[in-house]
């Protein structure tokens, strides 16, 4: 088994991502089948995915993320297969290469904004390295978030908890961001936004992205946003859903 | 360590249920500490009632009989023992001394007994204290009555009032020597010995209340007053017991031996320390049961957090989930659970004992006084020791239970949870 930074230190193929004849079941009393014949992320795009709630996007973010594992197929990441990893090599392996963004509650409530950038850190030793890189810790975490547009006093004198719905957004990126992951995973990041807020945050996630060269993949259902992405992908176009028994 | 502090930021989050429920854990804690020390303080105090005393003879019977008449106050004799029995024994060469006790009179429920002077010197308790007076001294005069702290207290007697005693040790007696008061001449300090509840006279007044008595009731006719009694020859002629001190204690068995086999009378002659562990040996099942209840409380208030634990843990799946989501696996996760269990057992152990330190160096000098109960204010002992690192071990493992909830939950979620 290759170890998770072999792969971005060593070769660097062309796709961040890519599901190659990939078929998931959610076990339990209402099967729900996702298959996804082909889909690719390249490295630095910028994609939108788009489908409305219900058409497996939860489902495939859930295999994208190594939370589950395909019955059948093949997802690589940076190259390697992470259907060939165990467990808690899994979970070390999307820290190491993943930056997640929920839609709402990102934020440990009782860290300072600080403890909740640096929450990767803790865990991946290899975005721990990338981040010492830029200096201390705390202060690249500080960085990452004036770059995000917060200002300093709220840096210094916040928790979590009591920011506002957009500021929290921002921290969250800043997390997803510190250590530089390949990957950024948003999960409609900007849903509690409104349309000015959104547009500063997705230019500012962007210009950080492209700092730290990772690509973006981010799942909406609001194709208002298709003109800030490189490209746009309709769930329902790269893959088939299933309700009700397996088949 | 990483968890470590997550665990403790999460709980200071929540901190007032935490707060409930280490001072739950604590209060559970400092009751099992506390029996604990009451019952080895009571032990101990028990085992001292007497001390000094190396042979207590009586008429033959059991020993626990011979030690809860002439000790305890509880019960009557089954015989006397003769005036010459009394001598003999006094003459023996290991006898070092010997003190009268003479039993079956009362006041107002209170025993009283006849005795000598020298029960004020010999007579210890509690690491070899002597009884001492609170006011006024010993016996002088023929009727003059030295009174315990209790009965001082609780009928309102000071030195010099009269005090009237009954034929017989019920609380209400019908016969009572009228003709013959007393004068109560000095009041003891309190011991929290049965001596506190007792009136001492001396033998010779015992033996000049009974003197125109036959039978246990006046013989009519032939009443002798108070100053009469005076003139005559007061030497008793049997008494209820005695205690004896030996010069060694080597010879405790030989001499103890030598009264059992007595040949004029049948007499007994107990070790006071043997025959109060075997009456503790009685009584100790009842600090069993004190044992059992404050474990019992310990692990109702583990229960209690575990239900704290449990109940947050639905409010806590998105906590769970961003962890997932920045590497920590479902093992980290519980980890964090179980974590959160020791620490708030921790912290109810701690402030539990320190609290029963704070209340025990407050409370000690009153409980002794009120309640004659030395508890000792001394380190745990190795078992104590052993009991709060059980409970920490056992807040732990309770701790796994919601853990293992939070391990199924976050496998399940993943990230993604649906709120």
């Amino acid at each position: 088994m290759a170890s998770p930074g072999a792969a971005r230190e060593g070769k660097s193929p062309l796709d961040a991502v890519s599901f190659a004849d990939v078929r998931y079941s959610w076990p339990g009393p209402s099967p729900f089948t996702l298959t996804i014949n082909d889909f690719k992320l390249r490295n630095g795009e910028k994609l939108l995915l788009l489908g409305p709630s219900g058409s497996g996007k939860s489902t495939f973010l859930s295999l994208l993320a190594g939370i589950v594992v395909p019955d059948r197929g093949r997802i690589d990441v940076s190259g390697e297969d992470m259907a060939t990893l165990g467990g808690a090599a899994r979970d070390r392996f999307r820290v190491d290469h993943f930056g997640i963004i929920f839609q709402m509650f990102n934020l440990l409530p009782y860290g300072s904004l600080i403890d909740n950038v640096l929450l990767p850190i803790r865990f991946s030793k290899l975005r721990r390295d990338n981040a010492l890189r830029g200096g201390a810790l705390e202060d690249v975490a500080k960085r990452l978030l004036l770059a995000l547009g917060l200002d300093e006093t709220v840096i210094a004198t916040s928790k979590a908890a009591s920011l506002s719905v957009g500021q929290q957004q921002r921290v969250a990126a800043a997390r997803a961001l510190i250590g530089a992951p390949q990957i950024i995973v948003a999960d409609e990041p900007t849903s509690a936004l409104d349309r000015n807020t959104e547009g500063a945050f997705l230019k500012l996630l962007f210009e950080q992205s492209n700092e730290v060269d990772a690509s973006v993949i981010m799942v909406s259902h609001d194709e208002g946003l298709a003109a800030h992405f490189d490209r746009v992908v309709r769930l329902q176009d790269i893959a088939q859903s299933q309700r009700g028994g397996r088949s | 360590m990483m968890i470590a502090r997550l665990a403790f930021q999460s709980l200071l989050n929540r901190w007032v249920t935490a707060l409930l429920t280490v001072l739950a854990i604590a209060m559970s804690v400092m009751l099992l500490l506390g029996v604990e020390k009451v019952r080895t303080g009571a032990r101990e105090s028990f085992a001292d009632t007497i001390s000094g005393t190396d042979l207590i003879v009586g008429a033959r019977s059991g020993s626990l009989n011979l030690l809860l008449y002439s000790v305890f106050r509880i019960g009557n004799a089954t015989n006397n023992v003769t005036w010459k029995s009394y001598q003999d024994i006094a003459k023996m060469p290991e006898v070092s001394w010997i003190v009268p006790l003479s039993l079956g009179d009362s006041h107002h429920g209170f025993r009283v007994l006849g005795t000598n002077q020298d029960y004020f010197t010999h007579y210890k308790f509690r690491h070899g204290q002597t009884m001492k007076f609170a006011a006024g001294g010993p016996f002088k005069d023929l009727f003059d009555a030295v009174i315990g702290s209790d009965v001082a207290e609780q009928l309102g007697y000071k030195v010099g009032d009269k005090i009237i005693v009954a034929h017989g040790v019920g609380s209400i007696s019908f016969i009572e020597h009228e003709d013959k008061p007393f004068r109560v001449s000095g009041i003891l300090a309190k011991t929290g010995t049965p001596i506190d509840r007792t009136v001492h006279v001396s033998l010779e007044a015992i033996e000049a209340i009974h003197i125109d008595w036959q039978n246990g009731a006046p013989v009519p006719g032939q009443s002798i007053s108070a100053d009469q009694v005076r003139k005559m020859d007061l030497t008793p002629r049997a008494i209820t017991a005695a205690l004896v001190g030996l010069k060694s204690r080597l010879a405790t068995f030989k001499v103890q031996r030598r009264i059992n086999n007595y040949e004029e009378e049948p007499l007994s002659a107990i070790m006071p320390g043997v025959a109060l562990q075997e009456l503790w040996g009685l009584i100790g099942t009842a600090e069993t049961a004190l044992s059992v209840v404050s474990a019992m409380v310990v692990a109702t208030a583990l229960l209690g957090m575990v239900t704290m634990i449990l109940t947050t843990l639905n409010e806590r799946r998105r906590e769970m989930a961003i962890l997932r989501s920045v590497g920590a696996t479902p093992a980290t996760v519980l980890g964090l659970l179980a974590v959160e269990g020791g620490l708030l057992t921790l912290a109810g152990v701690v402030i539990g004992t320190a609290g029963l330190y704070a209340g025990l160096y407050l409370a000690q000098p009153y409980i002794d006084h009120t309640y004659g109960l030395s508890l000792p204010i001394d380190p745990p002992r190795p078992d104590e020791w052993l009991k709060l690192g059980a409970i920490i071990v056992a807040g732990f493992l309770a701790g796994l239970l919601p853990a293992l909830r939070a391990y199924r939950l976050s496998l399940a979620d993943g990230m993604m949870v649906r709120i």
